[in-house]
C-alpha cells in the first residue's frame, strides 16, 4: 500500500519519545518532581552555525502553586532555537495555562483560513484537575499544541508566539489580562455590533437563511469533517474505557493473588508453594496492567482525543469562511448599489455626486478587501486540508504503533509470568506420584 | 449459585450481533462472523459430561470456538521446549485429568438438564387458573456394565421442588457423608428476575448438581438418586407418612416414660437415629438443647465426648479452608469479569475503528486518507480477533471457578456431616445421662422399699416398670451408639476423599488455568506482534 512511497512527519514523536516515564506526584502534596526534558528532535541539533533552522519547544515541569482555589499549575517553556528573530539559543519562560489560552485565540483572530492547532480542555471536574495523572495529561496536550504552532510554516512566524516564548512573566500577564472578561478590544465590539445589525435587517428584510457557499467539493469536506468528528469520537470514548479496563484488570489480579496465596496457606508444602507462586504472579501482573493503562491513555487515548479537538477547531475555520463569505457578498451587494445610485446621479449632474463617489470609492475598497479575505481563507484551507490529512495519518499511524506495541508487551508479559509457574507446577504432580 | 457461563453469554451478545451485522468483505471478517456466532460452550452441548475438565476433546461436532485449531501449535511447543514440559502438554485434551477418571468410574456416564418447559398446577391451587412452574427434562446414560438389566438411556421430567426433595432424602440416608450441596431455592421474586436467565441459570445449576452426585462413589449408586432419574411419572412430595413407614420395618418401640407424662406417638428407635425435628419431636429437643447446654455450660463433663483428636485438627482445617476459598472464589470471579470486560471493549473499540475505516474509504479524497483507512482497518481487525481471544480464554477459565466454587460447596457439605456427628453423639449422651437418672430413680426406690416391712408391693412395682424402661433405653443407646460409629467413619472415609481428591483437583486446576493464561496471551501478543511490525514505519521515519 505504497508504505515507502510516503513519510509523514507526526508532530506525535517529537514529543512522545521520552526517555523515561513521566515524572508523577505520588506523594499526593501536590509538588511535581521535575520531569527530565528528553532531547527534542536530536536529528535537528545544529552541528554548526549554518546548519537547518529549528524552533524546538518543550513544556516541563508542572508544578502547582497558590493556595485554595486560585491554585494553578505552571509550566516551564523551553524554546531551543537557532532562528534570528529570536533572542537566543535556548530561552526559559514560566506559563501558565491561560497563556497558552492568550495565544490560541490571538492566532485564531489573526490567522483565518489556518487550523489553529486545539488545546486541552478548560476546565475540569475539581477533584481531578490536580491529579498527576490529568497534569501530566495536559503538560503532554500543551506540548504537542505550541510544537505544531511551531512546525507551521505560517504561524511559526507569529509575533505573538515570540511574544509567548520570550517575554517575562510580568508582560505576559499584561497581554493576558487585557483579553479576559468580556471586554474585548474595540475592533471586535464593532464587529460583533455589525453582525447583530446585519442579523435584524436580515429579518426585517424577510433575508431570512443566511448566504451560503455552494461550492460542491466544499460540501463534500464539511460533511467529511463533520462525519469524521462523531467517528473519531466513538473511538476516543471506547479508547479511554479500555484504559479503564485496564486498570480494573490490574485491580483484580491484585486482589485476586492475595486470596489465592491465603487460600495456599491452607493447604500442604508443595501444593501450598505453587499457590503462593501463582499469587505473587498474579500481584506482578498487576503492576505490569497498571503500567500499560497509564501508557494506553498517554500514547493511544490522548492522540484520539487530540483530533477530536483538531476536528472541532476545523469546524472554527468553518465559520470563519462562512463569515467571511457572507462579508464579502454583502458588501458585493451594498457596493454594486452604491454604483447604480452613483451612476444615477451622474446623469442628473447632481452636487452629491463628489460626495457619492467618495463613499462608493471607499465601499469598492472595503468590499474587495473582504474578498480578498474570502479568498485568502479559501485558499488557506486548502492547502491546510492536505497538511491535516498527512498529519492525521502519520500521527494516527503512531498510534496505533504504541498501542500494538504495548498489547503485544503486555500479552508477551503475561505468558512469560504464568509460564514461569509451570515447573513448579510439574514437581508437585511428580512428587505426589511418587509419595 | 453463580453460573458464570450463562451471563458470559448475555453479556456479550449485542457486541457480537453488531459485528456481524458489518458487511465486511474480506476473508479474515467473514471468518470472525461464523466463529463468534457459535455458542459459548457449556450452554448447549452435553457431550462435554465424560471429560468435563477437558472440555476440549476432540469431537465433531464441538465449534471451533471451543478448539482453536492452532491452540495446539501455538501453546504446546514452545512451552515444550523451554520447560521440558513432559507430554502432559495437551493436558487440556487428553481424558486423563482426576476429575474425569472419577467421572468415568460413576454409574451414569452423561447427565444432561434441557428442555425448560413452564407447566401449570391444577389441583389445591388458590389462586385461580393456577400457579406454573417450570419443569426441565433429565435425560442420563447409564455407563454399560453398570448395571444388570434396564434401558441404555432414559429421560424424566422433574421440578425444582423434586430436587429439593431428593437432596432431603440424602441428607436423611447418608449422615456423616460430603453430600454435595444442591441448587439454591428461588428467594427472589422470580417476576423481578429475568425470567429466561434465571431459568438458564438453574438449568446450569442443576446439571453440575446431578453430575457431582452421580460422582460420588457412595451417593452415585443410591437408590434415591436412581429413581430420580428413572422413574417416570411425577414424584410424590414427602410426607411425615413416608419416614414412618420406613420405621416400620424394625419392630422396637419406646414406652411413653422416655417422652414424659405425655404419651406422645409410639417411636421407633430408627426415629432414634434421626436428628430431632420439629413437631412430635419437640420433647426430644428440648432434651437434647438441655443436654447440649449442660455439656458446655456444666462443670460436669458427659461421659461420652468427642475426644478424637485427629478428627478435631481436620475439622478446623476444613474449617481454615472454608473460610480461604469464599474470597479466592470470589475474586476468581471478579478477575474473569475484568478479562471479559478488556475483551468486550476491545470489540467495541475494533468496532468503532471498523466504523471509522468504512467512513474514511466513502468520503476519500487523499491518498494519505487511502493510507490512514488502511491502518486503521488493519488495527479493527486486530481488535475484532483480540476481543475474540480473550472471550474464548475466559471461556476456559470459568471452569477454574467451577472447581473453587464446588470444594466451597463441599466444605460446606463437611459442615453439615460434622454437624451430623455433633447431633448424633449428642444424643448418645442425652440417653446416656437419662439412663442415669432411671438408675439413681430405681436405686431410691428400692432404698425407700426395702425399709418397709414386707416390701412396698406401689413400689416395687414401679420398680419394674423402671426396670423395663431402662432395658429399652439400653436398646436405644446401643442403636444410637451405633450410629454414632457409623457417622464417624463416613465423616472419616469421606475426609480422606475429599484430601486425595483436592490436592489432585487443585493442582489440574491450577495447571489448567496457566496453561489456558499461557496459550492465549501469546495468541495475543501474535495479533499485535504483526501489527506492531506493520505500522513500525511511523516510528521509524521520525528518529
Amino acid at each position: 500500500m505504497g508504505e515507502s512511497a510516503t513519510s509523514f512527519t507526526s508532530t506525535w514523536t517529537q514529543i512522545r519519545c521520552p526517555s523515561s516515564p513521566p515524572a508523577v506526584d505520588l506523594s499526593g502534596d501536590g509538588m511535581i518532581s521535575p520531569e527530565t526534558s528528553p532531547p527534542r528532535s536530536s536529528s535537528q541539533s545544529p552541528r554548526s552555525p549554518s546548519a537547518a533552522p529549528f524552533l524546538s519547544i518543550s513544556v516541563t515541569d508542572p508544578v502547582k502553586l497558590g493556595n485554595g482555589v486560585q491554585a494553578y499549575i505552571s509550566y516551564r517553556v523551553i524554546t531551543r532555537t537557532n532562528l534570528p528573530e529570536f533572542q537566543g539559543p535556548e530561552k526559559i519562560v514560566i506559563r501558565r495555562y491561560s497563556d497558552f489560552v492568550w495565544l490560541h485565540d490571538r492566532l485564531a483572530e489573526k490567522y483565518k483560513g489556518i487550523f489553529i492547532p486545539p488545546l486541552p480542555e478548560k476546565s475540569a471536574v475539581e477533584k481531578f484537575r490536580f491529579s498527576a495523572e490529568f497534569i501530566e495529561m495536559r503538560r503532554q496536550a500543551l506540548d504537542i499544541f505550541i510544537n505544531r504552532i511551531a512546525s507551521h510554516p505560517e504561524l511559526k512566524q507569529s509575533e505573538d508566539l515570540r511574544t509567548f516564548l520570550q517575554e517575562d512573566e510580568e508582560t505576559m500577564e499584561r497581554a493576558r489580562s487585557q483579553e479576559t472578561g468580556i471586554f474585548k478590544k474595540p475592533a471586535d465590539l464593532i464587529q460583533i455590533f455589525k453582525d447583530v445589525q446585519t442579523k435584524v435587517s436580515d429579518v426585517v428584510l424577510g433575508k431570512e437563511k443566511p448566504v451560503e457557499e455552494t461550492d460542491p467539493d466544499y460540501e463534500k469536506l464539511k460533511h467529511y469533517i463533520f462525519g469524521l468528528e462523531d467517528h473519531l469520537a466513538e473511538t476516543q470514548k471506547q479508547a479511554f474505557r479500555l484504559v479503564k479496563r485496564h486498570k480494573e484488570l490490574g485491580q483484580s489480579l491484585s486482589d485476586f493473588g492475595k486470596a489465592i496465596k491465603l487460600l495456599g496457606a491452607c493447604e500442604g508444602n508443595s501444593l501450598g508453594k505453587v499457590f503462593s507462586e501463582l499469587g505473587a504472579k498474579s500481584e506482578l501482573l498487576s503492576i505490569k496492567l497498571q503500567k500499560e493503562a497509564h501508557n494506553l491513555l498517554m500514547n493511544f487515548e490522548e492522540p484520539l482525543k487530540d483530533y477530536v479537538r483538531a476536528v472541532q477547531s476545523i469546524k472554527v475555520t468553518f465559520a470563519d469562511r462562512a463569515n467571511a463569505f457572507r462579508q464579502h457578498c454583502e458588501l458585493a451587494e451594498t457596493t454594486k448599489l452604491k454604483e447604480i445610485n452613483l451612476d444615477k446621479l451622474n446623469l442628473m449632474r447632481s452636487d452629491k455626486v463628489r460626495e457619492a463617489e467618495m463613499e462608493y470609492r471607499e465601499l469598492k475598497a472595503e468590499s474587495e478587501q473582504a474578498t480578498r479575505r474570502f479568498e485568502t481563507i479559501v485558499r488557506l484551507m486548502n492547502e491546510e486540508i492536505v497538511r491535516f490529512q498527512e498529519q492525521k495519518t502519520a500521527d494516527m499511524g503512531l498510534a496505533f504503533h504504541q498501542f500494538a506495541k504495548g498489547q503485544a508487551k503486555l500479552a508477551n508479559d503475561i505468558a512469560d509470568a504464568w509460564r514461569s509457574v509451570l515447573p513448579k507446577i510439574e514437581a508437585c504432580s511428580v512428587s505426589s506420584q511418587h509419595g | 449459585m453463580m453460573c458464570p457461563e450463562a451471563s458470559l453469554g448475555f453479556a456479550s451478545t449485542t457486541a457480537r450481533e453488531e459485528m456481524e451485522s458489518l458487511a465486511l468483505s474480506d476473508a479474515t471478517a467473514s471468518d470472525c462472523r461464523t466463529t463468534m456466532s457459535s455458542s459459548l460452550p457449556s450452554d448447549v452441548d452435553p457431550l462435554l459430561f465424560p471429560t468435563p475438565r477437558a472440555g476440549d476433546a476432540p469431537s465433531p461436532s464441538s465449534s471451533s470456538f471451543l478448539e482453536p485449531p492452532s491452540y495446539a501449535g501455538v501453546v504446546f511447543s514452545p512451552s515444550e521446549s523451554r520447560n521440558g514440559v513432559s507430554d502432559q502438554g495437551p493436558f487440556l485434551r487428553r481424558d486423563a485429568s482426576p476429575r474425569s477418571a472419577r467421572a468415568a468410574a460413576s454409574d451414569y456416564r452423561r447427565i444432561a438438564v434441557s428442555d425448560p418447559q413452564t407447566e401449570v398446577a391444577v389441583a389445591n391451587s388458590l389462586v385461580p387458573g393456577g400457579t406454573t412452574y417450570v419443569t426441565y427434562l433429565i435425560t442420563t446414560r447409564v455407563r454399560p456394565g453398570s448395571v444388570d438389566s434396564g434401558p441404555a438411556e432414559f429421560s424424566v421430567r422433574r421440578r425444582f421442588r423434586d430436587v429439593v426433595t431428593l437432596a432431603d432424602q440424602l441428607a436423611e440416608a447418608y449422615r456423616g457423608f460430603f453430600i454435595p450441596p444442591r441448587p439454591d431455592k428461588n428467594l427472589v421474586d422470580s417476576q423481578i428476575m429475568q425470567k429466561h436467565e434465571f431459568v438458564g441459570h438453574r438449568r446450569l445449576a442443576l446439571e453440575k448438581y446431578l453430575r457431582r452426585l452421580a460422582e460420588h462413589p457412595v451417593i452415585g449408586k443410591s437408590d434415591e438418586l436412581r429413581v430420580f432419574l428413572q422413574a417416570k411419572g411425577k414424584l410424590p412430595l414427602p410426607t411425615t407418612t413416608d419416614v414412618a413407614s420406613r420405621m416400620m420395618d424394625r419392630a422396637v418401640r419406646l414406652p411413653k416414660q422416655l417422652f414424659g407424662e405425655w404419651a406422645a406417638a409410639q417411636v421407633v428407635p430408627q426415629d432414634i437415629v434421626q436428628p430431632a425435628k420439629g413437631g412430635r419431636d419437640l420433647l426430644r429437643i428440648f432434651k437434647e438443647l438441655k443436654q447440649a447446654v449442660v455439656n458446655d455450660w456444666g462443670g460436669v463433663k458427659p461421659s461420652v465426648v468427642e475426644e478424637d483428636k485427629e478428627f478435631l485438627d481436620r475439622k478446623e482445617k476444613m474449617q481454615d479452608l472454608e473460610r480461604q476459598l469464599t474470597p479466592a472464589s470470589q475474586q476468581a470471579e471478579a478477575l474473569i469479569r475484568s478479562q471479559q470486560d478488556v475483551g468486550e471493549t476491545m470489540g467495541g473499540l475494533g468496532l468503532a475503528f471498523i466504523k471509522l475505516t468504512k467512513f474514511e474509504t466513502e468520503e476519500t479524497v487523499y491518498s494519505s486518507q487511502r493510507i490512514q483507512a488502511a491502518d486503521t482497518k488493519t488495527v479493527a481487525t486486530a481488535a475484532v480477533k483480540a476481543s475474540r481471544l480473550y472471550q474464548e480464554l475466559n471461556a476456559h477459565a470459568v471452569k477454574l471457578l467451577d472447581t473453587l466454587h464446588e470444594y466451597l460447596g463441599l466444605t460446606i457439605a463437611a459442615r453439615s456431616a460434622f454437624s451430623d456427628r455433633t447431633s448424633a453423639l449428642l444424643t448418645v449422651q442425652t440417653l446416656m445421662s437419662d439412663l442415669k437418672t432411671l438408675n439413681t430413680r430405681v436405686e431410691k426406690l428400692e432404698a425407700a422399699s426395702s425399709k418397709i416391712f414386707g416390701g412396698d408391693r406401689s413400689r416395687l412395682r414401679k420398680v419394674d416398670e423402671l426396670r423395663e424402661t431402662i432395658r429399652v433405653t439400653e436398646d436405644a443407646k446401643s442403636c444410637a451408639i451405633r450410629e454414632y460409629e457409623r457417622i464417624k467413619k463416613n465423616n472419616r472415609n469421606e475426609l480422606d476423599r475429599l484430601d486425595r481428591e483436592k490436592h489432585d483437583d487443585f493442582l489440574s486446576m491450577l495447571k489448567g488455568f496457566v496453561i489456558n493464561q499461557v496459550g492465549y496471551s501469546e495468541k495475543i501478543a501474535s495479533v499485535w506482534a504483526t501489527i506492531a511490525e506493520e505500522t513500525s514505519r511511523y516510528a521509524r521515519d521520525n528518529n
